[in-house]
């Protein structure tokens, strides 16, 4: 199954950013349309999700028995989660509603997923920039105290997020399963995702297992860079790494596959 | 020039792979207008589907040295809830031209008035025939692919498309696949007869529809 490739790969480069930008306008006025906020809306609904975990939070007292600031905590965690569900959910099934595109020979399957991760990613991050900047200027959170690792933080949950994006999207092109089985799988890795708790806070035999799962180093890296040496931390660097890099592989692994056994409709 | 070699094109179903296309050879020069006769369910729109890209072969190689346009005015590639000018912009975006120089033509020629700027899914089945034809003709493509006739409204409105695609366009290259004998006897030099899954090429278009019919019969 060896496909030869006559197009020298600066000019697949080009075409490729070419498609990804018609689709991102496409998408943005498809999912958002031309009325009330338009595209706004990409960063207003995160943002509605976080500030509504955060009331919620600080309402039912979910801090309580630590020292940290409850709104700093909350949009963290939240944004994290963010960050990664909505890349896999707005990537599962991503490929019916775009069938007639793919008429276009060089729209590639791949080109829709990455479409929809930059959306994703790109609303995620300036909900969490707009409100970590506004709760520091009215004075209800701190500015981080190591910038430059929440920015990696971040950076590896958006790798996270895509990887993700790639294995539920490809998934869900070959079997319809795998959408039915995320919704419940997203849900459950909610409380577990490190965005409700520290792993501090746990005794150490738990410690232990809730360290296997990959977005708690993430989270806890984000919380490093935001809060310091007030709290202490359980990640590695190393390990989310490792699984971000396996779990792209398999992703784009998945979405060659679903590339190859597209078949269009007439 | 657009090369084919032996491609085989197998789809699974739930009584097992089902080959569909089977070790197809297939050279088109530029200029060149061939006709392929098939039988409804023969696999011509997945042989265009092929040529045009939109779907990988199980096999084989496709080699594409001029470019080749999507199957010519067909409705299904473009977006129902985008606007009939949302779906211009997005094509030219997507082969890199500027959308304000084809749009007087696009506008002019499919003719929809107010509702260039409503959503496809408002149009009547004309009304998408027409735009779906005025795109085709948007972008210049080295070769056109024709699967079926061109249905396009009124008899009118066909005589246009028919001016701009065979004289306005007669130097492009043009494969057209039918199982009915009009547009291919009228307007290609090349015919071959797509059955079981494979291509027979004959010397004239008589002698490919002659031995079309002694197939389907």
């Amino acid at each position: 199954m060896a496909f030869r490739h006559d197009t020298p790969f600066i000019q697949s480069f080009r075409i490729q950013l070419r498609i990804i930008g018609a689709l991102l306008m496409r998408e943005i006025v498809t999912r958002y349309g031309r009325d009330n906020l338009g595209f706004l809306w990409l960063f207003v609904e995160p943002m509605m999700f976080t500030l509504g975990i955060t009331a919620l939070w600080a309402g039912a007292g979910a801090h309580r028995g630590t020292e940290l600031p409850i709104v700093a905590f909350a949009v963290t965690g939240y944004s994290s989660v963010l960050l990664w569900r909505n890349c896999a959910t707005r990537c599962a099934m991503a490929i019916p509603p775009n069938m007639s595109l793919l008429y276009h020979r060089n729209v590639r399957v791949l080109d829709l997923f990455i479409t929809r991760i930059l959306l994703e990613v790109t609303g995620a991050t300036i909900s969490f920039v707009v409100l970590s900047t506004i709760w520091i200027s009215l004075g209800w959170m701190e500015p981080p105290s190591d910038f430059l690792l929440v920015l990696f933080a971040w950076g590896l949950l958006a790798w996270f997020g895509s990887s993700l994006g790639l294995v539920i999207g490809g998934g869900t092109a070959h079997s319809e399963l795998v959408e039915r089985l995320w919704h419940p799988v997203a849900y459950l890795l909610f409380p577990l995702s490190g965005a409700a708790f520290m792993v501090d806070w746990m005794p150490s035999r738990f410690q232990a297992i809730v360290l296997w799962v990959p977005m708690v180093h993430g989270t806890e890296m984000l919380r490093d860079g935001f809060f310091g040496s007030t709290v202490r931390t359980h990640y590695s660097v190393e390990y989310l790494a490792l699984f971000c890099a396996l779990l792209t592989l398999t992703g784009l692994i998945l979405v060659r596959e679903a590339g190859r056994r597209i078949e269009l409709e007439t | 020039m657009i090369e084919l070699i032996n491609v085989t094109k197998t789809y699974p179903t739930r009584q097992g792979p089902r080959t569909i296309l089977d070790g197809i050879d297939l050279q088109v020069e530029r200029g060149q207008k061939i006709g392929i006769f098939g039988r409804n369910g023969s696999g011509k729109s997945t042989l265009i589907r092929m040529i045009s890209g939109a779907e990988l072969p199980s096999s084989g190689r496709i080699r594409r040295g001029i470019s080749v346009s999507w199957p010519l005015a067909f409705g299904g590639a473009f977006q129902q809830y985008l606007t009939g000018f949302d779906n211009l912009r997005f094509i030219c975006r997507t082969y890199g031209i500027d959308y304000r120089e084809v749009m007087p033509f696009v506008e002019g020629f499919a003719d929809l008035g107010i509702y260039f700027r409503e959503p496809v899914l408002h149009y009547s089945s004309g009304m998408r025939a027409r735009l779906a034809f005025a795109l085709s003709m948007a972008i210049e493509f080295d070769c056109f692919l024709i699967d079926e006739i061109i249905a396009v409204g009124d008899s009118r409105f066909y005589d246009k498309c028919m001016y701009e695609l065979f004289e306005k366009r007669k130097d492009r290259a043009l494969i057209v696949v039918s199982h009915d004998p009009g547009m291919i006897k009228n307007y290609c030099d090349i015919a071959y007869v797509l059955t079981g899954g494979r291509l027979t090429y004959h010397p004239s278009v008589d002698a490919a529809f002659d031995f079309y019919q002694t197939c389907t019969q």
